[in-house]
């Protein structure tokens, strides 16, 4: 079965930059730096916003739902031991071209897909939520329902 | 192009050097450092009293592992050189910094004939173990838990166990098998080309015949990438000799013309964030390499591009516009065109992942002794005038026109 991740965490430095980022997780929500001027999500955190310059910049929560947008299958045992995991590359349904590196959960190999919805789910380390995502979950639905993700790809922007 | 004329035309290379290059050599950094660099300067036929430049890429303490090479203070203490000018980092387009820094330099009249190099011991450094990710060889002091704790960009990515550049690319990669149809059976091709042509290389690692069966029964590192899509680390020391172009009568060898460096970043400078994952920095050097250059793509008789990982090489000769975008799986299938006897002959001397991973100066070594007709039996046939050489994947590029 698929690892979750690797058997060792490498934690990130908290400061007060990231903290609020890497600790957002211990009320389930996900959160980003943003603009409160032009509402720009601003990630890794900066002091200013690219977009309008503007300073007013807090965490706010995001739905925590995105989109797969590349995935690599690990197999090289930089730890020795270490089962297969998958390193995600996840993009934030609320801004194109707003994405993490994560891992992809509860998913095997086979399962996934570039293109498919995904959902945040948090992995408590120390002191540290590490956002994970996997398989978006959803309610019960008639099963004729036609799935509206993973459609055409976004186009591109900077 | 440009009306004015771009600066590094008045920059040749004048002279070429390579230690030793092998597996775990147990010699030092400095000790194959100075072996190619007295034979650069030997070729250039100059002596170290004429050598008023020095540069390196990436300079002392830049990662672990045999990773860095000697800085220019030592180097420059081992040579005893008076120097006019020197440079040493790890920022600017990729490995190329080095070559760009001193092809400015010369043309700035800061110095007359700058000595640059490159060497990696990574191969003695890795002893008897495996390849290493970033995390294993922290120096960071541990918090709570006791284990090395990461700030800066490094810290988006360990936790999460993408430890290596191999993990990073491999995104890249696989986003290149979802837009463009790319296949293992055509990335193989860049493995399988420069193993064929490492047969002619007496210093590349692996020079055993591989077939595409082979490839695609390695074990896999990353999906989609597997060990023969990985370069590998290697022991060796390249060196050139940078001239002003005022030098080229006087050269015993043919010198080598630079004639327009590609150093442009447009998107985000991330390993994740880059508006387009299946080209990133590569697309912007290319397109500013061009635009100083009266010459394009279709010039170009042969390629040394980049293939730290096999799928950079591939990003490359898209992003070069040495084939259309979306079609360098379909234009190494088969290995026919970058043959060395092919339309555009590709990584001559084997490339990083035959060759070894020299880390960038290989393949510009390479394209100077092409560029000399001096390849013996690698040599590209029709005595090529025009080469390209890139370096770097990811938010690092570079990239250089080279001319007979």
């Amino acid at each position: 079965m698929t690892a979750d991740g690797p058997p060792l965490r490498l934690l990130p430095r908290l400061d007060d930059t990231n903290r609020f980022f890497w600790t957002s997780g211990a009320d389930g929500r996900l959160r980003f730096l943003r603009c409160q001027e032009c509402l720009t999500y601003v990630h890794p955190p900066a002091p200013i916003c690219p977009s309008c310059l503007g300073s007013k910049l807090t965490p706010d929560a995001v739905s925590g739902r995105a989109t797969l947008h590349s995935y690599t299958v690990n197999h090289q045992q930089w730890i020795p031991g270490s089962q297969e995991y998958i390193i995600a590359l996840v993009e934030i349904d609320e801004q194109e071209g707003l994405r993490l590196t994560t891992n992809l959960t509860a998913c095997e190999p086979e399962e996934a897909a570039i293109g498919m919805a995904v959902e945040v789910v948090f992995a408590l380390h120390d002191d540290v939520y590490l956002p994970l995502f996997r398989p978006l979950r959803r309610p019960k639905a008639p099963q004729s329902a036609p799935d509206q993700r993973g459609g055409p790809q976004k186009g591109k922007g900077r | 192009m440009s009306l004015v004329e771009p600066l590094e035309r008045r920059a040749i290379i004048s002279g070429i050097g390579q230690s030793a290059v092998g597996r775990r050599l147990n010699r030092s950094d400095l000790d194959l450092t100075v072996e190619a660099c007295l034979e650069a300067i030997a070729d250039a036929g100059l002596t170290r009293d004429d050598i008023d430049g020095l540069a390196t890429y990436p300079g002392a303490g830049i990662g672990t592992g045999g990773f860095a090479g000697p800085g220019t203070p030592e180097v420059q203490d081992a040579l005893r050189l008076n120097l006019s000018w020197h440079d040493g980092g790890s920022e600017g387009p990729a490995q190329m910094r080095a070559l760009f820094a001193a092809c400015l330099a010369v043309g700035a009249g800061l110095a007359r004939h700058v000595l640059i190099y490159r060497t990696v011991t990574e191969s003695t450094a890795q002893g008897t173990g495996g390849r290493q990710g970033i995390g294993a060889s922290s120096e960071h002091e541990g918090e709570q838990s006791g284990l090395p704790r990461f700030s800066g960009f490094l810290q988006w990515y360990l936790p999460f166990g993408a430890v290596s550049a191999v993990n990073w690319i491999a995104l890249v990669a696989k986003r290149r098998f979802h837009e463009f149809g790319l296949s293992r059976e055509q990335l193989a091709y860049v493995a399988l080309n420069g193993r064929k042509n490492a047969a002619y290389n007496p210093k590349a690692i692996y020079r055993d015949t591989m077939t595409l069966e082979d490839y695609l029964s390695a074990r896999m590192i990353s999906t989609p990438l597997c060990l023969y899509d990985c370069d590998a680390p290697c022991d060796g020391s390249t060196a050139l000799v940078v001239s002003h172009v005022d030098y080229s009568p006087d050269t015993p060898q043919h010198p080598c013309h630079i004639h327009a460096i590609g150093t442009a970043i447009k998107g985000r400078p991330s390993w994740d964030q880059f508006d387009d994952m299946t080209t990133m920095a590569a697309r912007d050097a290319a397109k500013s390499m061009w635009q100083r250059s009266d010459l394009g793509p279709a010039d170009v008789q042969l390629a040394q591009l980049y293939d730290g990982f096999s799928v950079l090489a591939l990003v490359w000769l898209e992003a070069l516009g040495l084939c259309p975008v979306g079609e360098s799986g379909l234009f190494v299938e088969g290995g026919d065109r970058i043959a060395l006897d092919g339309a555009l002959p590709l990584n001559t001397a084997g490339g990083q992942l035959s060759a070894g991973r020299l880390h960038g100066f290989g393949l510009l070594h390479e394209a100077c002794v092409q560029l000399r007709h001096q390849a013996g039996e690698r040599q590209v046939p029709g005595e090529p005038e025009v080469a390209v050489v890139s370096n770097g994947g990811g938010p690092l590029a570079g990239s250089v026109l080279l001319t007979r």
